[in-house]
């Protein structure tokens, strides 16, 4: 590594403290892979960059560090950014660069310790966000308007980010709710699962509030699925995961057994990744399970690691989760305490363990490569594909990377054998899924159904709509409007595409005529806006220019057949040479809105 | 730069079609060195001889069959068999829209390759309306006698990090910050780059596409209006303060010294200098008048 030279900036003690904490706390002992050399070897100067070419030292302690000096300080001075670069050996410039790129990190003293996040996004903009907004904002708190907290089904949501005190999210929140938060009034979470028990499968611990200790995770059938497991070869875990046609829950729907077996061919050491940084807006399934059946994700990965011969997990959380990632937390420790991760997993001689890691604030990190960087202490920017993780992952070693709901259909997997679990459902899209109802809906919460129940059908189990329904926005942001006239289409893979929209992470947010489109969709171009990660031109400046000319439609009675052409080439540039899937999708709800006339009405 | 060099003689050949004509490169090539090869001309922005393409900027981007997307052909390696298709709608509508987003975005009017490729392309820059079209405004940052930087210039093209990071000088003193269309080339916390780790190499100089990074003796000849690169010569000679022997060509005008660079191709420096070969040039002008 080259020389860090930092600027005259002194860290305060507190700083220093906060820095040296934090390092001792990571235990890097817990880590086992070794330093990764160059695994591109050809040409170099011609050969995208990938994490292939880093060298595995303390840059992956950066995030985490970043975090704790925060959480202690309430923000991030140059003195303190200065001990940081000289303890991680990591240039201060990059240290800079990587924490202005995350939302929960600010560079002057606040007005305020503790931040106060107010989701203005979708589900709570029309659930009165802007108004709490004003509310606290008026009682001269530190309060900043915040994306997708993930937390629809209870909308409106804020997220306290305090500090020296452990962060609290707030549910179906009011003014008073959120001062009593920031007087330390801790969230105890509830099941927003309306469904009864007898109809869960993945979610049929989520009611029994005993299951989240590892005693109640055991009596209620935890580990049984770990067991089927190890009583097979790795390989054959691997061929029950594609026999049973599990695909992706994050919104990419690919083949997971493809995924797995891909990364098992490779040289190890591997990795397996598990991608909680659930930010799509409207949706908050992952959370549920991670709040209220963490040995469910845990046992679940064990058996990926098994089946993968990875030796190495990572959940990467996003860091507004905080209910969660103390649940999380205080699940693996047990799990370790208990000998189900570690060297030597349940006696079944293989080594397994998990490392928990916190986004922070970051919708794109949810991208599988950007989470990679974001893990290695880099900026969170997609890579180029080619190559991909399976081969070129974490730290260029191969990896897996999973959705969390994705994950926890593994443990369902080994009950029912792969072609038991592929009877459930429909021949294209099998097992069962979560869907996330919010919006102008009587039981708003997380569904789970087979794989071919009608949009209908789903939204008959949630109460039906509240007020005359206009739209439903399904898949989020990076999904798409539809009309009433689609409520008979089976919400399968395959059924959803042949009818022009996609059911990504499992959105379904009604919004009934009393809906602002003109502001709900603006705020939408927003999202993307402030979302991109910049890297490449289409997605840093189409997101930007997509968003004016809605503002021109609005503010400035532009004819929407002028802005639709102009829309239409943004939509296009995006899509097809965008780096990732973040631009690719980014004009798609857009467009859906203009179609439906939701927008651009006056013309 | 980390990489490993194999010999030429034992790279396999690989050939590919582009539009249509078959072309023979090596193993490692990309689908630019193929483009060019068959007589293409591709443009590039974030693309240069001497830095690892970050592929951001996507001017380049060609069909590929097989892939649901357009792909970045300065840093995809060519394989056996691809197909590749750069004279297509679909490939000129893409690379108009990105020049567009460049033009509207940034000053590059000092870039004669984007002034080109936006009359090649047809880019249509008057359908956007000035007055709700952002743009980067920052103002000039001007901290010393060497160089300057014009952030409203910028593509945020990644060369300049890379040149001071990984791919040269090792001195990460510049690197991107903030995020999206907020994203900055800055140094550790936006201090002045005298306060900052930068050593004045001036390599970042060399390889910025757009003049947002340039010598303050160019920046104040053209605020004069006197910058007249058709009156320049170009010198190349030998720096004079080490043993190392690199290459140096001297922009002369008006028998002054107004900008000092290194040819790209050498196969020692890659048009890499340090602070000395690169700004320590007044000695030789200074003449008794």
């Amino acid at each position: 590594m080259p020389e860090i030279a930092v600027t005259d900036a002194v860290a305060t003690e507190a700083e220093r403290n906060a820095v040296a904490d934090s390092i001792m706390l990571q235990d890097p002992g817990q880590i086992s892979f070794e330093a990764a050399g160059p695994a591109l070897t050809f040409d170099g100067d011609r050969v995208a960059r990938s994490g292939s070419e880093r060298i595995f030292n303390r840059r992956h302690l950066l995030l985490p560090v970043l975090h704790d000096v925060r959480d202690a300080i309430g923000w991030l001075s140059e003195g303190g950014m200065n001990e940081i670069a000289t303890a991680l050996q990591v240039p201060p410039a990059e240290v800079y660069g990587v924490a202005s790129f995350y939302e929960l990190f600010t560079f002057e003293a606040p007005s305020a310790p503790d931040a106060v996040h107010v989701c203005d996004d979708t589900a709570c903009r029309i659930k009165g966000a802007n108004e709490l907004k004003g509310e606290l904002s008026a009682e001269g708190h530190n309060v900043h308007g915040s994306p997708c907290l993930g937390l629809c089904e209870q909308a409106p949501a804020v997220f306290v980010q305090r500090t020296g005190e452990a962060h609290v999210s707030v549910r179906s929140a009011t003014k008073e709710t959120v001062v009593a938060a920031l007087g330390g009034a801790m969230t105890n979470p509830v099941a927003p699962v309306p469904q009864p028990t007898e109809d869960l499968t993945l979610l049929r611990r989520v009611h029994n509030a005993a299951a989240v200790d590892f005693d109640g995770y055991i009596t209620t059938g935890g580990y049984g699925a770990l067991a089927k497991a190890v009583s097979m070869t790795p390989a054959e875990v691997v061929s029950h995961v594609g026999d049973a046609g599990l695909t992706g829950r994050g919104g990419a729907a690919f083949p997971t057994g493809f995924k797995w077996s891909a990364v098992a061919a490779e040289p190890g050491p591997r990795h397996l990744v598990v991608n909680a940084d659930e930010s799509e807006p409207g949706t908050f399934k992952d959370r549920v399970i991670m709040e209220h059946d963490p040995y469910s994700l845990i046992e679940a990965m064990t058996i990926g690691g098994y089946a993968m011969g990875a030796e190495q997990g990572w959940i990467y959380i996003r860091g507004e989760y905080p209910e969660a990632t103390r649940q999380l937390k205080s699940a693996i420790a047990e799990a370790r305490s208990k000998g189900m991760l570690g060297d030597n997993v349940g006696g079944h001689n293989f080594r397994f363990d998990i490392e928990l890691r916190l986004g922070a604030g970051a919708y794109i990190c949810g991208e599988e490569t950007a989470l990679l960087n974001s893990i290695e202490g880099y900026r969170g920017e997609p890579r180029n594909k080619p190559p991909f993780p399976t081969t070129h992952g974490l730290f260029g070693q191969p990896t897996a990377i999973n959705n969390v709901e994705t994950m926890v259909n593994v443990n369902q997997i080994m009950m029912l054998g792969g072609e038991g679990y592929a009877a459930v459902g429909t021949e294209k899209s099998t097992g069962t899924k979560l869907f996330c109802l919010s919006g102008h809906v009587a039981h708003p919460g997380v569904y789970e159904v087979t794989y071919g129940a009608t949009l209908r059908e789903v939204i008959d189990l949630a109460g039906g709509p509240t007020g005359n329904l206009r739209s439903i926005l399904m898949g989020g942001a990076a999904g798409s409007f539809i009309g009433t006239d689609m409520m008979d289409v089976p919400l399968t893979i395959e059924d959803s595409r042949a009818s022009g929209f996609s059911l990504g992470s499992g959105v379904v947010m009604l919004l009934n005529d009393t809906v602002d489109f003109d502001d709900f969709v603006a705020r939408i171009a927003q999202f993307f806006r402030d979302e991109s990660c910049g890297q490449c031109v289409p997605c840093r400046v189409g997101t930007v220019r997509q968003g004016e000319s809605l503002l021109r439609i609005r503010e400035k009675g532009s004819p929407i057949e002028t802005e639709r052409k102009m829309l239409d080439d943004f939509a296009m540039v995006m899509k097809d040479s965008s780096i990732c899937g973040l631009g690719h999708t980014a004009s798609g709800a857009i467009l859906s809105a203009i179609d439906l006339g939701l927008i651009g009405g006056h013309s | 730069m980390t990489f490993v060099d194999i010999p030429v003689e034992i790279r396999s050949k690989v050939t590919i079609s582009v539009d249509g004509e078959s072309v023979d490169v090596l193993e490692g090539d990309t689908i630019l060195d193929a483009c060019t090869k068959a007589g293409k001309i591709t443009p590039t922005v974030c693309y240069g001889p001497t830095v690892t393409p970050v592929n951001a900027c996507r001017v380049c981007v060609v069909e590929l069959e097989g892939s649901r997307t357009l792909v970045p052909s300065c840093s995809r390696p060519a394989e056996e068999g691809m197909v590749v298709k750069t004279d297509t709608d679909r490939v000129t509508d893409n690379r108009k829209m990105v020049l567009e987003f460049l033009a509207t975005s940034s000053d590059v009017s000092q870039s004669d390759d984007i002034q080109g490729w936006l009359g090649d392309y047809k880019a249509d820059l008057d359908r956007y309306d000035p007055e709700t079209t952002e743009r980067m405004t920052d103002e000039v940052k001007i901290e010393d006698d060497l160089y300057i930087r014009a952030y409203d210039r910028c593509v945020l093209c990644y060369k300049c990090v890379e040149a001071c990071g990984e791919d040269a000088q090792w001195t990460f003193a510049i690197a991107m910050s903030g995020r999206g269309f907020n994203n900055r080339i800055s140094t550790e916390f936006d201090v002045t780059l005298p306060d900052s780790a930068c050593v004045y190499c001036g390599n970042c100089v060399a390889v910025c596409p757009t003049n947002a990074l340039q010598f303050k003796t160019e920046f104040d000849l053209r605020k004069m209006g006197d910058w007249r690169p058709e009156d320049q010569t170009v010198t190349r000679t030998v720096c004079s303060y080490c043993g190392v022997g690199c290459n140096l060509d001297l922009h002369v005008q008006d028998n002054q010294i107004v900008k000092v660079d290194s040819p790209m191709d050498h196969s020692i420096t890659s048009g890499n200098l340090c602070v000395k070969g690169r700004f320590g040039y007044q000695y030789v002008q200074n003449r008794p008048s």
